[in-house]
């Protein structure tokens, strides 16, 4: 590989070599305003059509404001919602660096989640001390959602498994296996009404970070999230994925591990969202129920896509949707709207996001390589 | 034995009856999925269009008291949403992967937004024709109860079949699927064909929709779906883009969709749950073993971003 064409690579994803920083601040310019202009004309799209069924847009998001960002008490709700989206933002994110699209983080939640449940019943009569047996808690939610969207990697790369239609199917199997495990064996006979595990003992459960009602899931996602964007763009395995990702023949040629690359991520994206299972299961619900499957690894597709699957973009992005989402029952209640209303606004947020990728490289002022055409 | 007694002989029996049940949003479903990919596009949006026409199918049928009123309200809505995939994924650097992941999340949540209030009343039901009039056997009898819509969904097959060899529509959407710079040099604009064929191919997986809530299940509620749509776009790969293949493959699906109900129904209830997830199980152990690295599916499309 010649020098000139590696310093093209590193042009190509991004790197700041050679550049004039004009040109350096276009080209990033570009991947912040398109995301924002898309997401501007999603809720323009969503007014509209609250305009049609007869509905007030500034109410609606005057409401969201309010039950979202505006109080103490309501971004403390919001920054609760933010944790495990940013955990399942990362593990769409993760694997889209390298071209693949699994889109069935909720499997490794829910898996994680039980996981973590049957550890910790496991360990309660042990007298294991709190923060130990939560780290082993931990480990193993993420032990499970590795292998989960590991596999997902595993069958894309070595029998050319579909790994949208895979990922989703496996999301339904470990769904059922919850079912199968909180039903049967793991149940608690005293949760009547919603089966559910034992509750976990006091020591094994996650407080909130102090002075505050916020779970300490939200550190935990933020520093993968870091952690992770640290992995991408820092080392050379994520530059390598980098490569792979751009341009899959390519990176084979070159020689580079294709194969463990597309794994490992998977599995380190699937480890994110078992975590976030784990981090349900200790910080929120105290046992492992269908309320695990609460639809968090569906909106952390659309966190991801928002962040153009830059983790770092991913930390804002995924307090905005879990401000969103806390406003929730505050606009169902005031307005009398359906709570699937999110689920219709964020619908029409993906698909604006997903159209703006045709603008990308067409803008003047974002696309250095255009202004000299012009002399 | 006597009268309703069969004992075991209940379980194949409830199978082949679950099997016709279980299987018409199936044939549905892939048969339109069949035609989107047949014109190299790929919409797995199928999921959230399957659910939208099951709304829109069950609150039209409440409201006319005509559940075909109904289907063709499902129908109509199906290829709204058909056409804006089409159109979208018309612009450069669009996935239609992506694009459909989209639809599948929105079309759910719109469903679910329009169809709150339609989960408690009662709409009319498809009719069904009784073919097991001969028997005394009230298992017999529901299990050849045949519902309309699958009779109609095997008949659709086979012309599908027909059409894709001897028509000149069939023609064309297949050199679209494959090479749309020949489509091209033949004049037929590859965008135009692929909108129409998304158009009906979503417009197939609404009707499939629209069974689930007017004949079996019957009703409209949130869990109405659960990944059906999914399911059959994986059944089209197996089947190789072949409608006959997506008839055998879609039966076959409906027989393990009914093994949990079934087993249930014989008194068997200890881990039903992990029958609930056979079809899942089974469309990720076909699709392992029908693809394989290195090496193009016999009979894809060409043009198709799934199989590159």
């Amino acid at each position: 590989m010649s020098e000139a064409a590696s310093e093209t690579a590193f042009e190509a994803v991004g790197g700041r070599r050679g550049g004039n920083p004009r040109a350096w601040i276009a080209r990033r310019a570009e991947g912040i305003v398109l995301p924002l202009a898309a997401l501007f004309a999603g809720m323009v799209a969503f007014s509209i059509f609250l305009l049609v069924i007869g509905k007030s847009p500034p109410e609606l998001f005057d409401l969201m404001w309010r039950g979202g960002f505006s109080s103490w008490f309501s971004i403390q709700n919001t920054l609760s919602r933010t944790a495990p989206l940013l955990l399942a933002g990362l593990c769409v994110a993760l694997p889209a660096r390298l071209g693949l699209a699994v889109i069935g983080g909720e499997g490794a939640i829910v898996l994680g989640g039980v996981a973590a449940a049957a550890i910790g019943g496991v360990l309660g009569g042990s007298g294991l001390p709190g923060p130990l047996g939560i780290g082993i808690m931990a480990l193993a939610g993420m032990a499970v959602g590795a292998l989960w969207i590991g596999s997902v990697g595993a069958l894309r790369h070595y029998r050319a498994v579909n790994e949208t239609i895979s990922g989703l199917l496996l999301a339904y199997i470990a769904i059922a296996i919850m079912n199968h495990l909180v039903e049967g064996p793991l149940r608690d006979p005293a949760s009547l009404n919603k089966p559910s595990t034992r509750p976990l003992e006091a020591a094994y459960r996650i407080g909130s970070i102090p002075g505050t009602d916020v779970q300490w899931g939200l550190a935990v996602g933020v520093v993968a999230c870091i952690l992770c964007w640290v992995l991408i763009e820092k080392s050379s395995w994520g530059f390598a994925a980098r490569i792979a990702g751009g341009n899959m023949r390519a990176a084979q040629i070159q020689g580079l591990p294709v194969g463990p690359l597309i794994v490992g991520f998977c599995a380190i994206a699937g480890a994110c969202a078992g975590l976030g299972g784990m981090l349900e299961v200790a910080a929120v619900h105290g046992a492992a129920n269908a309320s695990l499957a609460a639809g968090y690894g569906y909106t952390g597709i659309l966190v991801a896509f928002l962040a153009r699957q830059n983790p770092l973009a991913i930390i804002p992005v995924a307090i905005l949707l879990g401000g969103i989402d806390a406003s929730g029952g505050l606009i169902q209640r005031r307005m009398h709207l359906p709570d699937a209303t999110v689920l219709v606004l964020q619908g029409m947020i993906f698909i604006a996001i997903l159209f703006s990728d045709t603008f990308y490289g067409r803008f003047k002022a974002f696309n250095p390589e255009l202004w000299t055409e012009k002399a | 034995m006597a009268g309703s007694d069969i004992g075991l002989w209940g379980v194949p029996l409830a199978i082949l009856g679950g099997a016709i049940r279980v299987s018409t949003p199936f044939i549905y479903v892939s048969l339109g999925e069949t035609i989107t990919e047949r014109s190299g596009r790929i919409n797995l949006g199928l999921e959230g269009i399957l659910v939208f026409g099951a709304m829109t199918a069950y609150a039209v049928a409440y409201m006319t008291s005509s559940p075909w009123l109904g289907l063709l309200a499902a129908s109509g809505a199906g290829a709204c949403f058909g056409l804006f995939h089409g159109w979208i994924c018309k612009f450069p650097k669009v996935n239609d992967i992506a694009i459909g992941i989209a639809m599948m999340l929105f079309g759910t949540g719109f469903a679910f937004f329009l169809g709150k209030p339609f989960i408690q009343p009662l709409a009319p039901h498809l009719p069904a024709l009784p073919f097991g009039f001969w028997s005394d056997i009230p298992q017999v009898r529901a299990a050849l109860d045949v519902n309309v819509l699958f009779l109609i969904g095997v008949g659709l097959a086979v012309v599908l079949w027909w059409a894709f060899r001897n028509t000149r529509i069939g023609l064309i959407i297949r050199v679209v699927g494959d090479s749309a710079d020949a489509a091209r040099a033949m004049g037929v604009d590859p965008d135009r064909v692929r909108l129409l064929s998304t158009a009906a191919g979503s417009a197939l997986a609404a009707i499939g929709g629209g069974y689930l809530s007017l004949y079996y299940p019957g009703s409209w509620n949130e869990g109405i779906s659960s990944g059906q749509g999914l399911m059959a776009v994986a059944l089209v790969i197996f089947s190789r883009w072949n409608p006959l293949g997506c008839l055998a493959a879609a039966i076959l699906f409906g027989g393990a969709g009914a093994l949990g109900p079934a087993l249930q129904s014989v008194g068997l209830t200890h881990g039903y749950y992990l029958f609930y997830a056979a079809p899942y199980v089974l469309t990720l152990a076909i699709m392992i073993a029908s693809s394989s690295p290195g090496r193009t599916l016999a009979g894809a499309p060409g043009e198709l971003s799934i199989t590159k």
